[in-house]
């Protein structure tokens, strides 16, 4: 496992882990891409801020793949963390083996969700705009929120109640007054399992949504069956989005300033093209690619606006659903585990993240627990974690 | 064949905010040290976030009111992406899809008569970054204080045909955005810089030729002698086919005068707009747009009017003063106080000047403010204080605007005594000192009691009404 060591001893009880899109002063943050390799921030972020002050001790940091945007870690610069022949996540192993007892990790692509779903931890991606991005490594920052990652609901809870909150340093923090809705919230009683987005699941993740759905019927939750083929479109727009956002935002990694530079180059152009070339990886590069084509002047009305458009669609169709529904049902992933040879398949993250986009895309809150995901209105994160908090009390 | 010049401009100014526009360092670069206004925000660091600067905000509305614009009452940011070491993140804040002001008039005055210029738009963004070439070393050097600097731009029509014309526009801009205390617009600062975009064609034609785009001009007069070249090129490329006329960006050279294509490289590009996730849109509510409008200055032509009917100041006194918005407000307050519009124009265009002059001010750094000079006024047509001593209130309240003038008067022993007594004194001291003054002034010579009374108001501090000494002197000197 890749958890970097604090430099600092912890004495407290509330142990975390911090993934490594989270900046840190006393560690490096490397986005784990080699393009950041050591690179030491000169600040903090926020939520990091916000739970020492609150007594949660950072034991080290969990390494992510590069730019969190792909399966669960295994693009990593130190390498895939592979176990028995199945892609694991740094930030899942720690919590599973107790070392600590939350994580905060950034919810790029989906990576926390499907890595918590096969390890049956619970986790938490909230309503955008109420926990502070100030601080943590941007690539998406339409969609992109800070996660907490538990063993239980209420520990996550318990964590997210903390870094929870208004930030003036960051222009998308939504105002107190409306982050306080996330305490105001109804409990959750009628949820619609969306069809339209368990095909592709095999049996096993089939069976754990089928055990959890049946879970909550016995706690008096109605589950529908709905048929949706709207909200389906959202992974398609999601990764233009996506895409066109990260070639932006990793624009400034030019190996002039800080992180990594190529030894070999004869002008400015050169060094910006080797350093970049060297030290980023294949995934990112076609992120890159496919990103600066969707917002080049041929094809922004086509693809970016779009997309932009599609967003729109999707947030309305969510409030439709809404109307009738407290939260949607969906799997997270389309197996409990990874497979070495996934990786085969170059843009595997690309096709399985149809599951996590639609909360990406929308910023709507998403709870995972027992190997499913719940996404919830604006604002209900505390309501789906009281949810999953009571199954975990039957399950007992 | 004639041939007429088809000019529009795209004007850069600087706002004269204290801070950056996404971050609190302080937007003051000009004459700082290298990177002496940075932080991580501004040097493009992962994890900083921009937050807006409302101030930022609420000067661009201001400058687009006092161009003639319609205000976009949502107004968003955009990024534009391109690689330049001067450039941090790679990609510039700036506003590309729905600047804040659109569609104004400006209207100039030239030799030629009247004439409106149409404003396109007026967009906020960030400055970028300075590169410093050092020729001994070979190396090229970063500054990054003015990255993240508010600026507007300014994008015309192709409305302007001329130099004359170029130059009437941008005067009239500096003096309104001057007015609106929005922007120093100082070329020489780098407070105001001007893109010219160029073609010409046969007058009479509605087909614009090509349109070449100009910079790197650091003065209003290096821009007309660069029209003027260009203008010259483009006709005598049409003309006589010197060469191929092609859409490209060119730099002027202001000691050789000539223009130059600039690499392509430096220019070619797509710049890849897309809306900036982490700016939410700006949206401008009716009490915010109010308070900007009514937070506006008359423009300098209606003051001037108004100045002569209402104050009575004559043509040339009303135009001195509406040179610029400090001066006026300091001639309005001044008034109110004193009551006396003579005097405070009086004031203003002779003490005041002088000691701008004298402190290498600009009109626009006055800071004394008008209800004070009324104070001041008041206490020499009072006789409390003396005009000489009146003069080093005025140069202590340049110092110190916050100075009441009767009070550093008292404190400082500038006040006029109306103590006989101590002028009496005074009188006997110095007459007795001085007999042959005494004498030669017995004798007819009045140049003698000029000395003696200069003397007695140097001794009296100048605290004294020069007539009463002067009657006091006289009665003394006819007793002895």
């Amino acid at each position: 496992m890749k958890i970097y060591n604090a430099k600092k001893e912890i004495t407290c009880d509330r142990k975390i882990v911090v993934d490594d899109m989270i900046l840190t002063t006393d560690m490096p943050t490397t986005a784990g891409s080699k393009m950041l390799d050591g690179y030491v921030s000169l600040f903090e972020a926020e939520v990091l801020t916000r739970a020492g002050n609150a007594g949660y001790g950072v034991i080290g940091k969990t390494s992510v793949g590069e730019f969190a945007i792909d399966l669960v870690g295994e693009t990593a610069q130190d390498g895939a963390l592979i176990e028995d022949g199945i892609l694991k996540s740094a930030t899942a192993e720690a919590i599973k083996s107790g070392d600590a007892i939350c994580a905060i990790t950034l919810d790029v692509n989906g990576s926390v969700r499907r890595s918590v779903a096969q390890n049956s931890l619970v986790s938490v991606k909230p309503t955008y705009g109420t926990v502070s991005r100030y601080g943590t490594i941007p690539v998406a920052c339409s969609g992109e929120t800070v996660s907490v990652v538990a063993k239980t609901a209420t520990a996550c809870r318990e964590l997210l109640d903390v870094i929870a909150g208004h930030d003036d340093k960051d222009g998308t923090s939504l105002p107190e007054t409306e982050i306080a809705k996330v305490s105001e919230t109804k409990p959750v009683r009628r949820i619609a399992l969306l069809t339209d987005m368990t095909k592709g699941v095999d049996e096993e993740t089939s069976a754990r949504l089928d055990a959890f759905s049946k879970k909550l019927t016995a706690l008096g939750v109605e589950v529908v069956s709905v048929e949706n083929s709207i909200i389906p479109v959202s992974r398609v727009a999601w990764n233009i989005l996506m895409s066109a956002e990260l070639c932006n935002n990793v624009s400034r990694y030019d190996g002039v300033k800080y992180g990594y530079r190529a030894q070999n180059f004869t002008n400015i152009d050169e060094l910006y093209t080797n350093s970049r070339t060297e030290a980023f990886g294949e995934l990112l590069k076609t992120a890159i690619i496919f990103g600066s084509e969707t917002l080049s002047t041929e094809n922004y009305m086509k693809v970016y606006d779009k997309a932009l458009r599609v967003r729109r669609v999707i947030v309305e169709e969510f409030a439709r659903l809404f109307a009738d529904y407290d939260a949607v049902l969906t799997p997270a992933c389309s197996m409990m585990a990874y497979p070495e040879s996934v990786r085969a398949d170059k843009y595997i993250s690309y096709k399985e993240n149809f599951y996590t986009a639609p909360a990406s895309i929308t910023g709507l809150p998403a709870v995972v627990a027992e190997g499913a995901q719940l996404i919830g209105k604006a604002f209900s994160e505390n309501a789906l974690l009281d949810l999953v908090a009571l199954c975990e009390k039957e399950g007992k | 064949m004639k041939y007429e010049t088809v000019i529009g401009l795209e004007v850069h100014v600087e706002l004269a905010t204290n801070s950056k526009i996404f971050c609190s360092c302080s937007a003051h670069s000009y004459g700082a040290q290298p990177n002496e206004h940075v932080c991580p925000a501004c040097c493009g660091m992962p994890g900083m976030l921009p937050v807006v600067n409302k101030r930022v905000v609420d000067y661009g509305i201001k400058a687009g009111l006092m161009l003639g614009c319609d205000i976009n009452r949502t107004t968003t940011f955009d990024k534009k992406s391109y690689y330049y070491p001067d450039l941090p993140a790679a990609y510039q804040t700036t506003q590309w899809f729905a600047p804040v002001a659109v569609n104004g008039l400006v209207e100039i005055e030239t030799s030629k008569g009247k004439k409106g210029i149409r404003i396109k738009q007026i967009h906020m963004e960030e400055d970028a970054g300075k590169l410093v070439h050092d020729i001994r070393e070979d190396t090229t050097h970063v500054d990054f204080n003015r990255t993240s600097v508010p600026l507007i731009e300014i994008v015309s029509q192709p409305d302007l045909s001329s130099a004359e014309e170029v130059e009437a526009y941008l005067e009239r801009l500096k003096t309104l955005l001057r007015y609106a205390r929005v922007a120093e617009c100082e070329m020489a600062h780098g407070t105001m810089r001007c893109d010219v975009n160029l073609s010409v064609r046969p007058v009479g034609s509605n087909k614009l030729g090509v349109r070449t785009e100009m910079k790197n001009m650091n003065s209003i007069e290096a821009i007309k002698r660069a029209i003027e070249y260009e203008t010259a090129r483009h006709i005598d490329a049409v003309e006589n086919g010197t060469e191929v006329l092609v859409q490209e960006t060119r730099r002027w050279d202001d000691i050789k005068g000539k223009s130059y294509a600039m690499r392509t490289k430096e220019t070619a590009g797509d710049y890849r707009y897309f809306p900036d996730p982490n700016v939410m849109p700006v949206v401008i509510d009716e009490a915010w747009f109010e308070s900007m409008k009514n937070s506006l200055p008359e423009f300098p032509e209606v003051k001037r009017a108004r100045y002569m009917q209402e104050y009575g100041l004559s043509e040339y006194d009303a135009e001195q003063l509406t040179k610029s918005i400090a001066l006026c407000e300091c001639f309005e307050g001044a008034s109110a106080v004193c009551g006396s519009p003579k005097d405070a124009t009086n004031w203003i265009l002779s003490e005041i000047m002088n000691l701008l002059n004298l402190r290498q001010m600009t009109y626009d750094m006055l800071t004394v403010n008008g209800k004070s000079l009324g104070e001041l006024i008041l206490l020499v047509s009072n006789g409390k204080v003396g005009r000489a001593n009146a003069k080093k209130v005025l140069s202590a309240m340049f110092d110190n605007p916050e100075l009441s003038p009767e009070k550093y008067a008292e404190e400082n022993g500038l006040i006029i005594s109306n103590d006989t007594g101590l002028i009496d004194k005074v009188v006997k001291e110095i007459v007795a000192s001085d007999p042959k003054s005494v004498a030669d002034y017995k004798g007819g010579k009045e140049k003698a009691l000029m000395a003696l009374f200069g003397r007695c108001m140097k001794t009296l501090k100048g605290n004294c009404d020069p007539q009463v000494l002067r009657k006091i002197l006289i009665d003394y000197i006819a007793k002895v």
